[in-house]
């Protein structure tokens, strides 16, 4: 490694209110594996998405060196002709074609103006080796298993003579014989001189492959690790990957805990169409009234998943496991039914699951309990509008009146619709999805403090977020979540960044 | 200074649908000129109520389903064959009349929750399960006609679509009808004064006027001018016979399906389960259902236009409501409507529909034949949802 392949210098990424990535230098040699390590939401990706050109020259500030040269690359075909593939998390290929047909997507064989069918599946059949993959090149891509589609990814890169593979949580999802697979690939990879970025939470598989490691947080380079001559533990990565002060960022509270408001017992949930696979075993769970309660995981752990099956059945098939509310057990096989029963789940993505981004505040706040605005089916507008401008005064939601369209709110803004919305419904227990993501910190802080009001006034919280020091700044108890398990129930005197991370990454013999 | 200031900006907030009110008021001049008058005569405008009004009918279901961010092929098909089973009711079964027609609305309703069973809970695509139901119920009405039509129809039935209020009753010289219309014109007058200034009153209590004093006084002096025009052309002018049936009929569900997308919770849910399905399901709202009862309102909504198309032509046919679909969803899409859902009105639908039966009886006036007639509302169409886009895609530039 004498020599680098890629220099990223002084990187700077804003978004509208948000420094995404502060003066990020980054620098990978020529033939080496290359970790970058981080909390979700700490600009890993947006580093990646500078590199290959998704955000094109021009709308970040910073030089980017690719052998020894300054590139300004307007799109991602411009990187990919360089020599710069980018493999994301959730894989790019059209189900129906064959494996042929989506490794040559974009880029195919042709002869004038025709497809070289022969040649395009006997080349296919050659990358296909390479990969370590001996399926037929002309069997769809959606007959085969998700590890293979992940090579078949790979093979699309290397068509295109890649130097630089950047692979996006490659392991996700994947079985423990799929990603020995695949990093056994990788090395092999390396080894032809072909330098790969890999970002991943899995800190045993970094340890394995990777030769240096970076670690970002909060929009900035921390540090780079020397894996291969240095030793390094994963604790050491943990506490680069956590290691913030918490200062006055989140409202004191003195919380007064109650009886049990929910639990679950035994909650098993399948995946909805892979009926087979499992997504949450047998979790248990108590939250109590007043508690605020944190469910820790990194991406891919079945939070969302665990959440969403509990709020009537809207993820997951084949939920088996009981539900007791406030002592007494229930079914709540909808929503309707689970709203009926008091849950309310704001969900984490706001935009898609929320909010109805094209109609205004009131409609939306009213949305979960409309029935409490009508009678015989008729909507009273008077007192939904009262009810609205209510909410909008309490939460201090800003825009002109609450006849504003909610697409055109900015996210903290959004976010205090939902949780009016669901506040309205006068839930028993709020299970609040990433409540902060996507919003400045000013925003975050408000959001904080009508937590710990919806606390005082009796209810049962629960939050689910990636950011640890935030669960750590507000919850009272914090569950940790690996793999579909709950590996670890800390009380808040307990916690630390460094003890649920360990949870969080505890893989479970299974 | 600034009052004008403040109404060009709020025109140009509304452009879309001001827009196409300005865009009916246009073809009607147009019309009107190049006719020479002949457009806007008493019997003329009652021929364009008439003739329109089963498109109308449908626009208003065509409407709602879209909205939920559906669409429905197959209303024409349905239309002709409820329209095929009350003649079988009327002249095979005999029936009475009103039977025949209650029975009729009844099938319409079965045949949406037929279509409707498919769409909510089997997961078929509307467009599918519509394509499919504009075939088979093509089919049935055949084979119950046996490829024969079936006429006359009694004289009660007919009123529905051909019938005037109390027409014939009196001799014409007393003419009670003049005065009948007069009053539902005065009637429609007053219920429409004191239900805008009812509404502007609780908007500007409850802060959310937008709407400039001006403009607000333009649009309550124009619609009135609008009523009374009718009014007299329907009343009073020479030539003139009354308010159609159809007319007062379609007043009424007109009234009503506003109010039920406004008003009603059901109304919300369509609006919610068309502008973000995830969204509207995390919320509880039973998203199936609402589908279902939508297409059991738009097969009730065929049928009515199936009973008023038949009576008005006095004959059941096996080739009745051919591509009355598609004119209701231009109409729907004239009128404003969304193709991704979440977004259209039953106002503008039933605008988007006038307009497209004022260019055909503007043409037809004009000795335009069908091939330009078709021509020229393809381009409409096409004209008028590129207008939408294009005022979209600026509103959000300007938003940046």
């Amino acid at each position: 490694m004498t020599e680098s392949i890629l220099e990223m210098r002084d990187i700077t990424k804003t978004f509208p209110g948000v420094k995404a990535l502060q003066n990020v230098s980054l620098e990978v040699g020529a033939a080496e594996v290359h970790a970058i390590c981080g909390e979700n939401g700490a600009g890993k990706s947006t580093l990646m998405k500078v590199l290959s050109g998704v955000y094109p020259h021009g709308t970040y500030e910073g030089e980017i060196i690719f052998e020894g040269q300054s590139v300004a690359f307007k799109d991602i075909r411009d990187s990919e002709n360089s020599g710069i593939v980018i493999i994301h998390q959730e894989l790019a290929l059209s189900p129906f074609l064959s494996i042929a047909e989506n490794i040559f997507l974009g880029n195919e064989v042709s002869k004038n103006g025709f497809i070289d069918w022969h040649k395009t599946n006997a080349e296919a059949a050659k990358l296909l080796k390479r990969v370590g993959l001996s399926d037929n090149p002309v069997t769809p891509v959606t007959d085969i298993g998700v590890g293979k589609q992940q090579l078949v990814e790979i093979a699309k890169a290397l068509s295109k003579r890649v130097k630089l593979l950047i692979l996006d949580e490659p392991t996700a999802a994947l079985n423990d014989e799929d990603s020995a697979h695949l990093l056994g690939l990788i090395a092999g990879l390396r080894d032809e001189g072909i330098a790969c970025i890999i970002i991943s939470h899995k800190l045993n598989e970094i340890k394995a492959i990777a030769d240096k490691v970076t670690i970002i947080r909060d929009g900035r380079a921390i540090e780079t690790l020397d894996l291969a001559h240095d030793e390094i533990s994963e604790n050491r990565i943990i506490k680069g990957m956590v290691g913030r002060d918490l200062e006055n960022r989140y409202p004191d509270r003195t919380p007064s805990i109650g009886d049990e408001v929910m639990r679950i017992e035994d909650w098993t949930v399948h995946h909805p169409t892979e009926t087979g696979r499992v997504v949450i075993h047998s979790a248990n769970l108590t939250v109590r009234a007043g508690e605020v309660v944190g469910l820790a995981g990194l991406m891919g752990a079945g939070r969302t998943e665990l959440a969403m099956s509990v709020f009537g059945r809207s993820y997951g098939s084949d939920v088996s496991g009981r539900l007791f509310m406030n002592g007494t057990e229930v079914r709540a096989k909808s929503v309707a039914e689970a709203i009926k029963h008091g849950i309310a789940y704001a969900t984490e993505d706001r935009k898609k699951y929320g909010l109805n981004l094209i109609d205004d505040i009131k409609r939306n706040v009213s949305g979960a309990a409309l029935d409490k605005l009508a009678k015989r089916g008729w909507v009273d507008g008077d007192r939904e509008f009262a009810v609205a401008n209510d909410y909008r005064k309490s939460m201090n939601i800003k825009a002109p009146s609450v006849g504003s369209i909610t697409g055109k709110l900015s996210g903290g803004n959004q976010q205090k619709v939902v949780l009016s919305k669901w506040m309205f419904s006068d839930p028993d227990i709020l299970i609040l999805d990433e409540p902060t993501r996507g919003i400045d910190v000013g925003a975050k802080y408000e959001i904080y403090t009508i937590i710990n009001e919806l606390a005082a006034a009796g209810k049962a919280i629960l939050v689910i977020s990636s950011e640890l020091p935030e669960l750590l700044g507000i919850c009272d108890r914090i569950y940790a979540l690996s793999e579909g398990h709950i590996t670890g129930e800390v009380p808040i005197e307990n916690a630390t960044p460094e003890v649920l991370m360990q949870f969080m990454t505890q893989e479970k013999e299974s | 200074m600034s009052v004008i200031k403040d109404s060009v900006d709020f025109l140009a907030g509304r452009l879309r649908q001001i827009g196409i009110f300005l865009a009916l008021i246009a073809i009607v001049v147009l019309f009107q000129i190049l006719t020479n008058g002949a457009l806007l005569t008493a019997g003329n405008v009652s021929n364009i109520i008439v003739q329109n009004s089963y498109i109308l009918i449908l626009a208003i279901g065509m409407v709602m389903i879209i909205i939920a961010g559906h669409i429905d092929l197959s209303v024409g098909s349905v239309a002709a064959f409820v329209g095929a089973v009350s003649g079988v009711m009327i002249t095979q079964l005999d029936f009475p009349w009103w039977v025949a027609i209650i029975g009729s609305l009844v099938i319409g309703a079965l045949v949406g929750a037929w279509q409707g069973f498919w769409v909510a809970f089997v997961g078929i695509p509307a467009f599918i399960v519509t394509l499919a139901g504009m075939l088979i119920f093509r089919g049935l009405t055949q084979i119950i006609l046996g490829n024969r039509q079936i006429t006359p129809f009694p004289n009660e039935y007919r009123q529905l679509g051909g019938g005037y209020v109390f027409p014939g009753l009196f001799p014409a010289t007393t003419s009670p009808a003049e005065w009948i219309t007069v009053g539902l014109g005065a009637l429609a007058l007053v219920f429409f004064v004191a239900q805008q200034f009812r509404g502007r009153m609780a908007r500007v209590k409850a802060g959310l006027e937008t709407e400039p004093t001006a403009w607000f006084v333009t649009k309550l002096v124009f619609i009135s001018a609008l009523i009374i025009g009718i009014t007299y052309l329907l009343g009073v002018a020479p030539g003139s016979r009354g308010t159609p049936i159809v007319l007062i009929v379609l007043a009424v569900l007109i009234l009503v399906y506003t109010t039920v997308m406004n008003r009603s919770v059901f109304g919300r849910h369509v609006y919610a389960r068309g502008g973000n399905l995830h969204a509207a399901q995390l919320s509880g709202i039973k998203t199936k259902w609402v589908d279902f009862y939508l297409f059991v309102n738009m097969g009730t909504l065929a049928a009515l236009a199936g009973l008023v198309f038949t009576g008005r032509l006095n004959s059941a046919g096996p080739g009745a409501g051919d591509l009355f679909e598609l004119d209701a969803i231009a109409a729907s899409f004239i009128g404003g409507a969304a193709v991704t859902g979440g977004v259209g009105t039953v106002i503008g639908a039933i605008t988007g529909g006038l307009i497209m039966g004022v260019l055909n009886n503007g043409m037809s006036l004009l000795g335009v034949g069908i091939d330009y007639q078709q021509f020229i509302k393809g381009m409409v169409l096409l004209l008028a949802v590129a207008f939408d886009v294009f005022n979209k895609r600026r509103s959000a530039n300007a938003r940046k």
